[in-house]
């Protein structure tokens, strides 16, 4: 028996949102009296940070503080229409809605406050800390709250807007068949690293290098958590998980955590994840979100790197064992690439 | 259906509800107590989703009898915190972004109270061997025993 020793490339582009487009979301934002604003979405956050993107973008737009946005994804009965959190949608498409629902109230809170400063809404400015203020007199100025109450008791007028973000459905050419998949690609790259046992066929991941590009990073520590993650996953995927039996018959299949086996704590890999900022053109701030792509160069890598070891080629996932111990027995043998 | 009564202690104060006959723990602190901290993941003792400390050992609470905790001390995930306070484990779990979905959190923190109970300046490698019985879908692991360990070894204070 002997253990060898391999390594694989990948390198992917992933689309953002749905192919051919026509996926819509929508936001509405609206301040209550305390100057505090709420952002009503029905994508739903499902851990991997979504709300607190939405959140941060909806501040940023708005001008005011993080603290005071509060993101409501409560019900998808009661709020505006989306398509929901997959496709690597989510921070590119609810974040342009958010940008358009906030700039359409930052609009209204500003003629508020304006109205109050009897100025011109076109000469005032935010701070980012809960103050709205004359351009270039710095001591005109009004609170957001102080704003949000005037325009709801004195004025009558509500500070709120409405945003929605589609990129319209794409038709395929008849003729030529062409078409425009998607507006926004993107990419990783990855090397790993694997030890393959010609005797049990076992393939273990042992090291993990990758770049991702994401547009830019809107919320660095959220990136880098999806990476970690969504790169455990795809190991899982390229090595572990199948909802396959371990024998002929269906009824042999894995049918709880018992069978489907998962990598656990003792069988992680080291990963050094460099991440790449090239901030998009149709981006929220530049953003993409590195959603399901963080899995998917893994996969790949491995089957690369399987050969790369014992010039064993799997064109079917996951690497299993049986797999590898099948390809060996057809190749007489493990032929290291190197040695082939 | 026949109804027991159950008296026992939870998070440090005295509880009293009714277990239908064979009612799991998991069941009975979710549906009779109302303790919705530890979670349903696969109802067979294989996800650690369901871990809660019973008299200070880790359990699965979905292969416990409602019954046997009859006069002992059962503590959950609700229990870590003292009122604003959080246990030094949450505050490094946040630090870590430990968490995302969430689903595995509470029993996470339940097996990494117990283990540092039990042994507070554990290796990595007992720290994996703590965390075994929990699976995580979204995290890969890596940031629950970086934030185990900083804890362990003094990085994030109480
Ligand atoms: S629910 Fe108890 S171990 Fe999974
Ligand atoms: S955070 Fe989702 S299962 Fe652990």
């Amino acid at each position: 028996m002997a253990i060898h020793r391999g390594r694989g490339f990948a390198a992917i582009n992933y689309p953002i949102g749905m192919n051919l487009g026509g996926d819509p979301s929508q936001a509405l934002v609206h301040s209550n009296p305390d100057g505090k604003f709420t952002v009503a979405l029905s994508a739903i956050d499902l851990g991997q940070g979504m709300k607190s993107v939405c959140r941060q973008i909806a501040a940023e737009t708005l001008g005011v503080p993080v603290e005071d946005v509060y993101v409501d994804t409560a019900d998808s009965d009661t709020g505006p229409h989306d398509m929901g959190s997959f496709a690597s949608r989510g921070t590119h498409r609810m974040g342009n809605a958010v940008i358009r629902a906030s700039a359409e109230a930052r609009e209204v809170m500003l003629e508020a406050a304006a109205e109050e400063l009897e100025v011109d809404p076109g000469d005032l400015m935010t701070d980012g800390k809960g103050n709205i203020h004359v351009r270039g007199a710095p001591s005109r100025t009004i609170t957001v709250m102080a704003a949000a109450q005037a325009a709801q008791f004195r004025q009558g007028r509500t500070i709120a807007g409405r945003g929605i973000f589609l990129i319209p459905l794409s038709d395929v050419d008849p003729d030529t068949g062409e078409m425009s998949p998607v507006t926004t690609f993107a990419h990783a790259a990855m090397l790993v690293t694997v030890e393959v046992c010609d005797e049990t066929g076992e393939v273990t991941v042992t090291d993990m290098q990758s770049a991702y590009e994401v547009g830019r990073a809107l919320n660095p520590r959220l990136v880098e958590q999806q990476l970690r993650g969504g790169a455990w996953m795809g190991m899982s995927h390229a090595a572990w998980e199948t909802t396959e039996p371990y024998y002929p018959a269906r009824d042999h299949g894995p049918v709880d955590f018992n069978s489907y086996i998962m990598p656990g704590p003792g069988d992680l890999a080291p990963h050094h994840i460099s991440v790449l900022e090239r901030p998009a053109e149709d981006g929220p701030y530049g953003g993409k979100g590195p959603g399901e792509m963080c899995a998917n160069p893994v996969l790949p890598a491995v089957v690369n790197a399987v050969y790369d070891a014992v010039g064993v080629r799997i064109d079917e996932l996951p690497v299993t064992p049986e797999k590898v111990l099948r390809g060996l027995r057809a190749l007489g043998g493990a032929k290291p690439r190197q040695r082939l | 259906m026949t109804f027991k009564p159950i008296s026992f202690t939870l998070n440090g104060s005295s509880k009293a509800a009714f277990a239908t006959e064979g009612q799991n723990l998991l069941d009975f602190l979710r549906r009779a107590v109302g303790d919705l901290s530890p979670k349903y993941g696969c109802g067979q003792g294989t996800c650690g989703a369901c871990t809660v400390m019973i008299d200070n050992v880790p359990q699965l609470a979905c292969l416990v009898l409602a019954e046997s905790v009859e006069g002992r001390a059962v503590n959950t995930a609700a229990g870590l915190a003292n009122g604003p306070r959080l246990d030094p484990l949450q505050e490094a779990f946040m630090e870590r972004f430990a968490a995302q979905c969430g689903y595995c959190t509470a029993g996470m923190l339940v097996a990494a109270r117990a283990l540092l109970d039990a042994n507070p300046r554990p290796s990595r490698e007992e720290v994996i061997e703590g965390i075994s019985g929990n699976l995580c879908r979204c995290t890969g692991y890596e940031p629950i025993i970086d934030a185990i360990l900083d804890v362990a070894e003094g990085r994030v204070q109480a």
